[in-house]
């Protein structure tokens, strides 16, 4: 391999380096953390943050921001115990429109937006549960469990959403779309591209992703609690920019962010294991993320 | 003042200067001309301190300036605030502001700007945007000031009265460099001119070089024609725009392009031309008037409709409007007819247009010339009926401009029609087969092929009557 190639697959794959480093390092300190059970875990434990994470993706390649998917997850889940399931996802698609509409039709900035929302879907949790958690139905509940002895279902589910996530933004003309609205939003309106209307389909794609991950955690969990998922949102944002993708839009992979919530869980997990107090792992957490965040903007340079 | 001799800096792989020399001398316009990716910016960042060459020498004792392509003012900030940023007034530790406003008038008359020095930079014109850059650079008394093609952004008033600056400051003795793609520019006011090609100095001529020998040097092979439109038998009306108002923008302006014609919109900035193509391409509302492509009415404020009846435009902003600079040479290429799977036609349209940089490649890394013919090719691939090209050769070589010229011709001689807005005059007269003229959002004029630019000027600057 010459120099050029060695560098661009290093600079196209730094997050997977930092994961696989990250790993090792954790191995040799506490080789507890290569048992084939542990690892499981660290995968189920990044499936939720993994599906929010790929809905995140689509808005953040589009030059946009959710911070309502922590709450749509909650409300999801809550809609899917009191109810059903399936009605959870519908709930979370359709919080995700709103958030679209707003942000094209209504002109406002997705932060504001979507702030508003993470409010407004909370409080709606809070009311539909009366500050209650509810007990799922066994559709839901059958999502967390394992589906056989070592092949927990979380994982599959993330690694299904990891597949559509990667071909809608390769494959398909939507997935295009979003790299060209959030590289030069003008140019793709001048190319013909309906923006407005575009950003109405990735929202909700977003509050899909986000509702599928609520019922993956109350699944889990076996209940739907008003306060699950508070401050995921940050989670799946942080996910996303470790994997490489860029806040200003137009950059992102499907790769990318399975490696940034891997990187989340493989932390976590490693931090437990190795006993740091629980207060402390919130500072490592945030120096990595910032690390990762350095480092991408170093090889950007 | 300056001597630089023998700079040399690779960027990766590629060379981007090879050994150049260069003199800046007290009270004297030296021009360094060259073809985007000549290496003129490169050599210009290495003299400015922000590359460090490779190898060479560069001796020389006394301040530089340089006034770069982006304008390096806060938005929000008064004009005085500018002028003295990094270096406010100050007293009891606070800005001083008496004192800046006391101080900028001077500052601003010697560039020749009469602009209240509290109004926000936001406010003012691009023109007078850089002449605030200039007067903050020669209030560090720059022994040298270097301007990195000032003139791109500037109508012709505003060119004349920087190039009267120039020679002022010249005479005062200060040196300059100037860069710009206007050859007419080069024979007002340089004093001696280097050419580059390819990163290397390939010669140093006189204040009297002809521009047959500049074009000649600059792209190392002789050009017959700079304008080589070739007329073609006219055919059915393609595009038709009648009675296009939009209130305060432009008033009653109608314009049909046949098969096989190239019709130009000439006139001042701000005449109304870019706004008049923007509506008929259904970017921008507008109040009254039809549009119709090959006899088909497109809806107003319809990009798609427009699109899909088989009408493109190519956008005066190509990095603001035209490409995804985040996004691929082929990503670009595939915006319009994101439909359309096969990548190959990508690769094929690249090589037809000659795009000197891989489908693969980030757009950005490509220079002016060929990020515009991406801008163009995009287009071409969804085959429009009618294409709208506003400015596009701006910040284009004369390599690439006279290729895009080619691509035109071969446009109409396939009976497709073309509508050109541009500012170069010499341009929109030797590529249209007819030059509408625009004044103040209304039509002034039309002049049939041939016309001279007093011809055309005469109508821009003319006042209409309402």
């Amino acid at each position: 391999m010459s120099t050029i190639s060695i560098r661009k697959y290093a600079s196209e794959n730094g997050a997977l380096a930092g994961l696989v480093i990250l790993a090792l390092a954790i191995a040799i300190m506490q080789p507890a953390f290569l048992n084939a059970q542990n690892l499981l875990n660290v995968g189920v434990q990044a499936a939720v943050i993994a599906i929010m994470a790929f809905g995140m993706t689509f808005v953040v390649v589009a030059g946009g921001i959710d911070l309502s998917v922590g709450s749509i997850a909650a409300l999801a889940a809550m809609v899917g115990a009191l109810t059903a399931g399936p009605l959870g996802l519908v709930v979370g698609a359709l919080c995700g429109l709103v958030n679209g509409a707003l942000i094209s039709y209504g002109k406002l900035p997705p932060f504001i937006a979507t702030l508003a929302m993470l409010s407004v879907a909370r409080g709606l949790t809070l009311v539909l549960s009366e500050g209650q958690p509810h007990e799922t139905d066994a559709l839901v509940t059958f999502l967390g469990s394992n589906l056989a002895p070592m092949v927990p279902l979380p994982l599959l589910l993330m690694l299904a959403f990891f597949g559509i996530t990667g071909l809608v933004l390769t494959r398909t003309n939507l997935g295009r779309r979003m790299y060209a609205i959030g590289g030069n939003e003008e140019a793709a309106k001048l190319s013909g591209i309906d923006v407005r209307r575009n950003k109405l389909w990735i929202y909700a794609l977003s509050g899909l992703f986000a509702a599928a991950a609520g019922l993956v955690l109350a699944g889990r969990l076996g209940s739907a609690g008003p306060q699950a998922a508070v401050g995921y949102e940050l989670d799946a944002i942080a996910a996303v920019v470790i994997g490489g993708a860029s806040l200003s839009g137009g950059v992102g992979r499907a790769t990318g962010t399975l490696v940034g919530a891997l990187v989340l869980a493989v932390l976590r997990n490693g931090l437990n294991l190795l006993q740091v107090p629980p207060f402390w792992q919130q500072v490592v957490i945030g120096a990595v993320i910032a690390l990762a965040a350095l480092l991408d903007s170093l090889r950007r340079r | 003042m300056i001597t630089a001799r023998g700079i040399t800096k690779h960027f990766g792989s590629t060379k981007a200067l090879d050994g150049v020399d260069l003199d800046i001398n007290a009270g004297e316009v030296h021009v360094l001309l060259g073809e985007n990716g000549a290496g003129k910016s490169t050599l210009v960042k290495i003299l400015a301190g922000i590359h460090r060459q490779d190898a060479g020498t560069i001796e020389g004792h006394t301040s530089l300036a340089v006034i770069h392509q982006e304008l390096a003012l806060v938005p929000e900030l008064s004009v005085a605030e500018n002028l003295f940023l990094n270096r406010l007034p100050r007293r009891f530790g606070f800005v001083d502001r008496a004192e800046m406003r006391r101080r900028a008038p001077e500052l601003l008359q010697r560039v020749g700007l009469s602009v209240d020095p509290d109004a926000k930079v936001k406010d003012l014109g691009i023109a007078q945007q850089q002449m605030i850059e200039i007067a903050r650079a020669l209030d560090k008394n720059a022994g040298v000031l270097i301007l990195d093609e000032p003139t791109a952004v500037l109508t012709e008033t505003e060119t004349d009265r920087l190039l009267e600056i120039m020679a002022q400051l010249r005479d005062n003795g200060v040196g300059l460099v100037f860069i710009t793609h206007h050859l007419d520019e080069i024979q007002r006011v340089a004093d001696r001119i280097t050419v580059l090609r390819d990163g290397k100095s390939v010669g140093v001529l006189g204040p009297n070089a002809t521009t047959q020998h500049m074009i000649e040097l600059m792209v190392g092979r002789p050009i017959d024609e700079q304008y080589p439109r070739a007329q073609q038998r006219l055919g059915q009306p393609l595009l038709n725009i009648q009675g296009l108002t939009r209130r305060g923008a432009f008033e009653n302006i109608s314009i049909e392009v046949h098969a096989g014609e190239v019709v130009g919109i000439a006139g001042l900035v701000g005449a109304g031309r870019t706004e008049v193509v923007r509506a008929a391409f259904g970017v921008d509302a507008y109040d009254h008037g039809t549009v119709e492509v090959d006899g088909k009415p497109l809806p107003r404020h319809n990009v798609q409709a427009a699109i899909d009846a088989g009408l493109g435009l190519v956008p005066e902003d190509r990095k603001g409007q035209g490409l995804v600079l985040t996004a691929t040479v082929g990503q670009n290429l595939e915006l319009v007819t994101l439909g359309n799977r096969d990548q190959q036609r990508l690769h094929d349209i690249a090589g037809k247009l000659r795009i000197k940089g891989r489908v693969e490649q980030p757009v950005k890394e490509l220079s002016g010339g060929n990020q515009q013919k991406v801008v163009i090719g995009k287009w071409l691939l969804a085959d429009p009926k009618v294409l709208i090209l506003d400015e596009p050769t701006r910040g284009v070589d004369v390599g690439a401009k006279v290729e895009i010229y080619e691509l035109i011709n071969r446009m109409t001689a396939q009976g497709r029609a073309v509508l050109l807005v541009s500012s170069d005059l010499p341009e929109v007269i030797g590529m249209s087969d007819r030059v509408v003229v625009m004044a103040h959002g209304r039509v002034a004029g039309e002049l049939p092929r041939g016309a001279t630019q007093d011809q055309v000027m005469a109508l821009a600057v003319q006042e209409i009557s309402a």
